[in-house]
């Protein structure tokens, strides 16, 4: 696979929700694909049989008790929203009225 | 006054004398303040330092000590922290626009446990935005300066931890290592730092970059002051899920009673192969005779994937990150752009005014490799080698307790050199990368100094959950050389007389 063909930056963005300016783009394009070219070199290992690796020592399905513990009051979050009223989160319209 | 230089003391010997009643906390956090005064116009390792706050909580450890009932052997000690874990009304920025204005509602578990045990915890340090990044170059706030030479990076990501403690600005500082992001920093810097296991520390409160890799660990002066923070930040959290459940820590006792063992000691022949400095070299080659002649036995061993570890990392690390800081939306909190035509618009423009150049270089990335058609080719593919190189170490240490090499492949290098290349910064973490993608504990403390007066670490790398072993190894090499308590000179010029 030849990484720079197959970058492409317009669709990563979407992906992402990632704007980039053209300038950014003419940049990272070029960087990706040099990035990406280094990281197929995992392409020479044999991994056949190996089992995939997430964290230090196994551990499995790690669940608090079930119970109901106060959080931090309402009004504290929502001082770094930016912008708030009626103790509520203000967006833009997402729905066309 | 007290007849003690305040800022060059370690925890261990300050907790001494803070409970022999000879200092009193906030004379001791005073003094860290007068010295960021005086030398962080250079050096620049702090975002934000609230006085107030920071000597209220001294005045609250000397009134505890005055009526006998202090908190523990930290209580009264100043820790300064990375602007990445979060602590109740205080900013934390994590160096981006993207959180400028940000201010936590709650402590992470770290902080709560160290404010337990009497910590004076202060400053927002400054760092890589979101810990990417190996030179602090990347904060959006502007470069943090090696305490040694002030031209110089001093590692990154937790460059200002590194810095403020090099600097002798703080006794201790916290940072966070996800790639080396603690031990590459001490290198440069000439401290001690340390990343434990995967797990022994929570990370409720800690900024996620890549969760499966993150870890919280010190900075500090010697080997027993790193000990020392272990025992007060360690433990299980039900409000991290990855946090390990039902282990001891008493890492200064557990590390006296490893103090004369006859280890026997690995040396990956693949962390001396091309690109490794001949000066760094030579004082990892003389630490290494220095073991031998000490009692130990010596052996050289292979991680034979290593070579694949910085790949792996960057696959990995950029897959999380991407998934990780989906959350800055500028909806709930964070930067929020004002050019925003609908709403779908605002999560890209908020994005892409809020985030700097390597984050978004990261989060590109791990779009890639996570995106349709591709995640077998990448993300399943590296963690399969990850466990590759997790065996090559359960391998070594079939035969060794632990290994030591080279914390850096070279000393810290110049602002500016590597930021139009940022392959060749990730590079700078090749030695210290494998240990966390396979969970081990590791550290960094000094061991020379190169012909141009910049500190040289030696890293130590140990099986899982052996901390105390690690610092007993780390401890006997320290003991017998003069750099516990170093300190930069004042003005950032390495090698120069004055």
């Amino acid at each position: 696979m030849n990484p720079e063909q197959s970058i492409d930056l317009d669709r990563l963005c979407v992906l992402a929700r990632l704007s980039l300016t053209p300038e950014e783009k003419e940049k990272l394009g070029p960087q990706l694909a040099r990035i990406i070219g280094y990281v197929e070199q995992l392409n020479e290992v044999d991994v056949d049989g190996i089992e995939p690796m997430a964290h230090a020592i196994p551990m499995e399905n790690v669940l608090r008790k079930d119970e109901a513990t106060p959080l931090v009051d309402r009004e504290k979050y929502l001082k770094n929203a930016p912008a708030s009223r009626a103790s509520q989160v203000v967006v833009p319209p997402v729905i066309e009225g | 006054m007290s007849h003690h230089n305040l800022n060059t003391l370690t925890a261990v010997e300050l907790g001494e004398l803070l409970a022999a009643g000879e200092i009193s906390s906030v004379a001791l956090t005073q003094a860290c303040l007068d010295r960021i005064e005086s030398v962080d116009p250079g050096v620049k390792a702090f975002l934000s330092v609230d006085r107030e706050d920071a000597l209220s909580q001294a005045r609250a450890s000397d009134e505890r000590r005055a009526a006998g009932q202090p908190l523990g052997p930290l209580d009264g000690i100043p820790i300064a922290l990375k602007d990445i874990v979060a602590v109740t009304g205080q900013p934390l920025t994590c160096a981006s626009k993207m959180l400028e204005n940000f201010v936590s509602p709650y402590d992470a578990t770290a902080v709560h446990k160290l404010k337990e045990a009497g910590a004076v915890l202060f400053g927002r340090l400054n760092m890589d935005e979101f810990a990417m990044g190996s030179s602090t170059e990347n904060s959006a706030f502007g470069r943090t300066s090696n305490p040694w030479d002030l031209d110089r990076v001093p590692g990154g990501s937790s460059g200002g931890s590194a810095a403020s403690v090099a600097a002798a600005e703080t006794v201790l500082s916290l940072g966070s290592d996800t790639g080396g992001s603690i031990r590459q920093p001490a290198a440069f810097c000439g401290t001690v730092g340390l990343k434990p296991t995967y797990g022994r520390i929570s990370r409720y409160g800690l900024v996620a970059f890549a969760s499966s890799l993150d870890q919280i660990g010190p900075f500090t002066r010697c080997v027993e002051d790193a000990a020392m923070f272990l025992d007060a930040a360690c433990g299980h959290d039900p409000k991290d899920s990855t946090s390990l459940p039902g282990l001891e820590t008493n890492f200064l006792e557990g590390m006296k009673n490893h103090r004369d063992r006859p280890w026997k000691i690995g040396v990956p022949k693949e962390f001396f192969a091309e690109g490794l400095d001949p000066e760094v070299r030579a004082s990892v080659e003389s630490a290494i005779q220095f073991y031998k002649e000490s009692g130990c036995t010596v052996e050289e061993v292979s991680l034979p994937h290593s070579s694949y570890a910085v790949p792996v990392y960057y696959i990995l690390a950029t897959a999380e990150a991407s998934s990780n800081l989906a959350r800055y939306d500028g909806i709930r909190y964070g930067h929020r752009s004002s050019e925003a035509t609908d709403g779908i618009d605002l999560y890209y423009k908020s994005r892409g005014e809020g985030f700097g150049e390597e984050v978004k270089r990261r989060i590109m990335l791990g779009t890639y490799v996570l995106s349709s058609g591709y995640y077998d080719a990448y993300y399943l593919k590296a963690q399969k080698v990850r466990s590759l190189i997790r065996k090559d170490f359960d391998d070594a240490f079939s035969k060794v307790d632990c290994l030591i090499g080279p914390a850096t492949p070279t000393v810290a290098f110049r602002a500016g050199e590597k930021t139009d290349d940022p392959l060749s910064m990730y590079l700078s973490d090749v030695y210290t990368i494998s240990a966390n993608l396979a969970g081990l504990p590791a550290m960094s403390l000094p061991c020379g100094m190169s012909s141009d007066g910049c500190p040289i670490g030696l890293q130590v790398i140990s099986p899982v959950l052996q901390e105390a072993e690690m610092l007993a190894v780390a401890k006997r090499f320290e003991e017998a050389h003069p750099y516990s308590g170093i300190v930069a000179p004042s003005n950032g010029k390495a090698g120069s007389a004055s």
